[in-house]
C-alpha cells in the first residue's frame, strides 16, 4: 500500500496547465459573428441581403447630407450650387427655422418668451414625473400654467395673478363647507370662483398696462410651438377628465353613469378631424359674429374631451382588472368613497393603466398636427402652406418633412421611455 | 329654463349675424380692419414670406380694398382658409371678402347664396406633358396616364373633354398640388392637369423646366374673383368697383409712378379725373372718401403692376397676361366706366 504511495504515477499531471484562449470561433467578436449572423446558409444569405440593402440605403443617402446645402436664399440658388449633384437643399430650413418653431405672425422680437415657458415647463413637469423629487418644487408646478399663458399670449400680468386669486377663493370656500358634504363643498367652492372671476374685469380693465407684455394674439401662434402647447395642455386636462368619466362610468348613480357612458361612447364613435371642423367652421354659425371665442381653446377643448373619452376607457380596463377584494378590504377598513378611490383602487389601477394612457398621450400629441386641415399654422401647417407655397421654395419636399419627424420623434420617443422607466420604479410584483 | 335661456342666446346670435349681414361697410371702419379670407398659401397668388408678411396677387386685391375703405393698405387681418372652410368663414361672418383663386360658378352665386365682385384672374385646366413624350395636342393623349386632383372640377372636365374626343385615359388620384409635383417627375403619370397657372408655378419649380411643355389646349373657363356675402349690396359695390378700379387704372394709365401727379389736381383727362377724386363724386356715393380709388392703386400700384410683381413673366411662375390683358390688347379686361 505504501509502496504505491511513494511511487509516483506517470500518468497524473501535479501541475495545472496555462489557461488557453477559447477556439476564435467559440469566443470573442468572430464567434459572435458566426452565432448571429452567419448562422447556417439561410441566416448567412439573409444576412447578405440585409447588409446589400443598408449599403444601398446608406450610399443613397450619404451624398445626400453630404453635399446638402445649408445657406441660400431659394431652392434655385441651391440647384445653382450643386449643379446637377445630388444633394439637400437644407437652406429652407435654416431660412425658415424662426417659420417652423413659433408660426409666421409671432412677432419675432419676442421669440424669447415662448422659449422661456418651453424651458419652464421641464422644472414644471419634473416634480410629477419623478416623485424623488423634493415635494416644494411643486409650487412651480401649479405657477406654471399662469406663467407660462402670460409668457406666450402677453397682456398684464394682473390677468392671471386675478385668475389665481379667484381658485384660492374658490379653495377656501370649499374647505369651509367641506364638512358639510363634499358636493355642498364642491359646489360652493365652484360658485365662488366664478362669482369672483366675473368681477375680475373690474380689476384688470384699469390696471392692464402693469407689468404688461405685447400681446399676442391666438391666431398668431403657429409652428411647432402650436404642436407644442396643444399636446401639453390636452394630455394635462385630460388624465384628470379620463380618470373621472372612467369613475362616472363605474357609478352606481344612473343620470351620472349615463352622461358619462353617452360621452365616452359618442366621442370614440366620431373621428377627431370631424370634432375639428365643428369647433372651426360650425361654432362659427351659433355664435354671435366679432365674438371673441379663441380658436385655439375651441381646439383644445375637442382634443380634450377626444383623448378623455379613450383615457377613461383605458382606466376602466384599469379598475376592471384589479380584484373585487381590494375595493371591500377598503371599505372594511371604514374608508369612505373618496379615500379608498384616492388611496386604494387608483393607485393599482392606474399603475396597470400606464401602458395604455402613454399610447394614448403619443397618439394624441401625434393628432395634434391634424389642426392643419382646418387652417391653423401648426408644423405641418407650416410646410404645407406658406413654405411649399412660396415661390422661393416651391419643390422643397424631403428635407423639411425630414425635419418634421425630427421634431416629433424625440419627443414621442422619451415619452415611452419614461413611461417604461415608470413601469420598472412601480413593479411591487403581481406577476 | 335652461333650454329657453339657450335659444335666447341663439336668436341674439342670429340677430347680431343678420345686423353685421347688413352693413359690412361700417362693420369694417368700425373695427378698422379688414378681414380678408385667402389660401393657406397657393404659389404667386397668396403666401407669407419669411417676414411673415402676405405677399399674392390675391393679396394685392385685399390691400386694395383695405386701402380704399381704410386708407391703409396695412389695416388687413388675413384669415387662410383652406378649399374646406372657405365658404363658412365667408357664410358666417368670420371674414368680410374671401379672395382665394375661388371659381364663379352658377351654384355657388345662387345655391350657396354669394355675389361675386368680379373676375381678377381668368384662369383654365391646361395638360403638362415631359417633352420626350412627343405629344403637341391633348387630342394625342388616347390612353395616358393623368394626374388628377380627386372632387374637384378639374375632374369633371377631364372625364367630359376625353369623352368629347373619343380618347381612353387611366386616372392617377392625387390629393394636393404639392403631391403631384414629385409623383409627376417620377413618372407615376404621363400627364399632370389642373388650372394653367397652376401648370405653369409647378413648372416653374422644377429641376428642368425646360424638359416640360404645357399644352395649348385649354379645356375649361376658370373665372377667379373676390366674393362677398349675398344682401349687403354696398359692401359688394365697394368690392367691385376697388377692383375695377385697379383694372381701370391699368386702361387709362395711371400707375404707381404717376399717381401722385395725377391725383394732386384735375387734369385734362376727365376719366381720370372721376377714378382718383378730383373731379365729381364717386368716392361720396361709396360711401368712402374721394380719394379711395387713389388709395386703392397706391397699394400695390394698378391690375398690370400687380400680375407683374406676382405670377408676371419676370416672376419664377412666368405667366403670360393672355386672356388677362385688357380688351384694347385683345384679353377680356373690360371694365364699365367710371361715371
Amino acid at each position: 500500500m505504501s509502496k504505491t504511495n511513494t511511487k509516483p504515477i506517470a500518468f497524473v499531471r501535479d501541475a495545472m496547465l496555462a489557461e488557453q484562449t477559447p477556439p476564435v470561433l467559440a469566443s470573442g467578436p468572430l464567434a459572435w459573428v458566426k452565432r448571429n449572423l452567419f448562422d447556417g446558409v439561410f441566416n448567412s444569405i439573409l444576412t447578405l441581403v440585409a447588409i446589400y440593402f443598408v449599403y444601398l440605403i446608406v450610399s443613397g443617402a450619404f451624398p445626400w447630407f453630404y453635399n446638402g446645402v445649408w445657406s441660400t436664399n431659394s431652392l434655385a440658388e441651391c440647384r445653382e450650387i450643386l449643379q446637377g449633384k445630388t444633394g439637400g437643399c437644407f437652406s429652407v430650413l435654416t431660412e425658415r427655422w424662426p417659420q417652423l418653431l413659433f408660426g409666421f405672425k409671432y412677432p419675432s422680437e419676442e421669440y424669447w418668451r415662448p422659449t422661456v415657458a418651453f424651458f419652464a415647463l421641464f422644472f414644471a413637469a419634473a416634480p410629477v414625473l419623478f416623485n424623488k423629487l423634493p415635494r416644494k418644487m411643486l409650487i412651480i408646478t401649479a405657477i406654471f400654467p399662469l406663467v407660462a399663458f402670460w409668457l406666450i399670449w402677453g397682456g398684464s400680468l394682473i390677468v392671471p395673478v386675478m385668475v389665481a386669486l379667484g381658485l384660492i377663493v374658490g379653495y377656501v370656500v370649499f374647505t369651509k363647507l367641506e364638512y358639510q358634504s363634499f358636493a355642498m363643498g364642491l359646489i360652493g367652492g365652484i360658485l365662488a370662483t366664478v362669482i369672483f372671476w366675473s368681477f375680475m374685469g373690474y380689476v384688470t380693465e384699469p390696471l392692464s398696462d402693469v407689468l404688461a407684455l405685447e400681446p399676442v394674439p391666438s391666431r398668431d401662434m403657429g409652428g411647432f410651438m402650436l404642436n407644442f402647447i396643444l399636446g401639453v395642455v390636452c394630455v394635462s386636462l385630460s388624465l384628470p377628465l379620463g380618470i373621472m368619466l372612467a369613475l362616472g362610468r363605474q357609478s352606481d348613480m344612473l343620470i351620472i353613469k349615463w352622461i358619462c357612458v353617452v360621452f365616452i361612447e359618442f366621442i370614440r364613435g366620431v373621428p377627431l378631424i370631424t370634432l375639428l371642423f365643428v369647433a372651426n367652421v360650425v361654432l362659427g354659425y351659433f355664435l354671435p359674429p366679432g365674438s371673441n371665442f379663441d380658436l385655439i381653446l375651441r381646439v383644445i377643448i375637442m382634443i380634450t374631451m377626444f383623448s378623455a373619452a379613450y383615457i377613461a376607457e383605458v382606466v376602466r380596463g384599469g379598475l376592471a382588472a384589479l380584484p373585487k377584494g381590494q375595493a371591500e378590504a377598503a371599505g372594511s377598513l371604514g374608508l369612505d368613497y373618496a379615500q379608498s378611490m384616492r388611496l386604494i383602487i387608483l393607485p393599482q389601477a392606474l399603475k396597470i393603466s400606464i401602458p395604455g394612457i402613454v399610447n394614448v398621450a403619443v397618439g394624441l400629441f401625434k393628432d395634434t398636427v391634424l389642426v392643419s386641415v382646418i387652417s391653423m399654422f401648426d408644423l405641418v401647417g407650416m410646410i404645407r402652406g406658406p413654405i411649399l407655397a412660396s415661390t422661393e421654395w416651391n419643390g422643397v419636399y424631403w428635407e423639411l418633412w425630414l425635419a418634421a419627424v425630427l421634431f416629433f420623434f424625440p419627443i414621442c420617443y422619451g415619452i415611452s421611455q419614461y413611461s417604461q422607466w415608470l413601469e420598472r420604479q412601480l413593479a411591487t410584483g403581481h406577476r | 329654463m335652461k333650454k329657453s335661456v339657450f335659444f335666447g342666446a341663439m336668436t341674439v346670435a342670429s340677430l347680431a349675424a343678420g345686423v353685421a349681414a347688413a352693413g359690412t361697410l361700417d362693420d369694417v371702419k368700425a373695427r378698422g380692419k379688414l378681414n380678408c379670407g385667402v389660401t393657406t398659401g397657393l404659389v404667386g397668388f397668396a403666401a407669407p414670406d419669411a417676414n411673415g408678411e402676405w405677399q399674392g396677387f390675391d393679396v394685392g386685391v385685399c390691400r386694395a380694398i383695405a386701402a380704399a375703405v381704410l386708407g391703409d393698405p396695412k389695416a388687413v387681418e388675413f384669415v387662410p382658409t383652406t378649399g374646406k372652410t372657405r365658404f363658412t368663414a365667408l357664410a358666417s361672418g368670420e371674414i368680410d371678402v374671401l379672395a382665394r383663386n375661388t371659381t364663379w360658378t352658377f351654384s355657388r352665386d345662387v345655391d350657396l347664396k354669394f355675389e361675386f365682385a368680379g373676375v381678377n384672374y381668368y384662369d383654365g385646366q391646361g395638360f403638362m406633358v415631359p417633352k420626350a413624350l412627343g405629344v403637341s395636342s391633348a387630342k394625342e393623349l388616347d390612353g395616358a396616364t393623368v394626374c388628377i386632383q380627386t372632387g374637384t372640377t378639374t375632374e369633371l372636365n377631364l372625364a367630359d373633354f376625353f369623352r368629347t374626343n373619343n380618347i381612353s385615359y387611366e386616372p392617377v388620384p392625387i390629393e394636393t398640388n404639392a403631391e403631384a409635383q414629385p409623383l409627376y417627375l417620377e413618372g407615376a403619370c404621363d400627364v399632370y392637369t389642373t388650372d394653367a397657372s397652376g401648370l405653369a408655378a409647378t413648372r416653374a419649380a422644377f429641376e428642368n423646366p425646360g424638359d416640360h411643355v404645357v399644352l395649348p389646349e385649354i379645356i375649361s373657363k376658370e373665372p377667379l374673383g373676390p366674393l362677398v356675402r349675398h344682401g349687403d349690396n354696398e359692401w359688394g359695390d365697394v368690392v367691385r368697383w376697388t377692383l375695377n378700379a385697379l383694372i381701370a387704372a391699368e386702361e387709362v394709365g395711371i400707375t404707381s409712378a404717376n399717381i401722385a401727379e395725377l391725383g394732386a389736381a384735375a387734369g385734362n383727362n376727365p376719366e381720370i379725373n372721376r377714378i382718383l377724386g378730383t373731379e365729381g363724386t364717386l368716392g361720396e356715393m361709396l360711401g368712402l372718401s374721394a380719394d379711395w380709388a387713389k388709395n386703392a392703386i397706391m397699394a400695390g400700384g394698378n391690375y398690370a403692376e400687380i400680375f407683374e410683381k406676382n405670377i408676371g413673366e419676370n416672376t419664377p411662375i412666368g405667366l403670360s397676361r393672355g386672356l388677362n390683358a385688357q380688351w384694347t390688347d385683345g384679353g377680356l379686361l373690360y371694365v364699365p366706366p367710371f361715371r
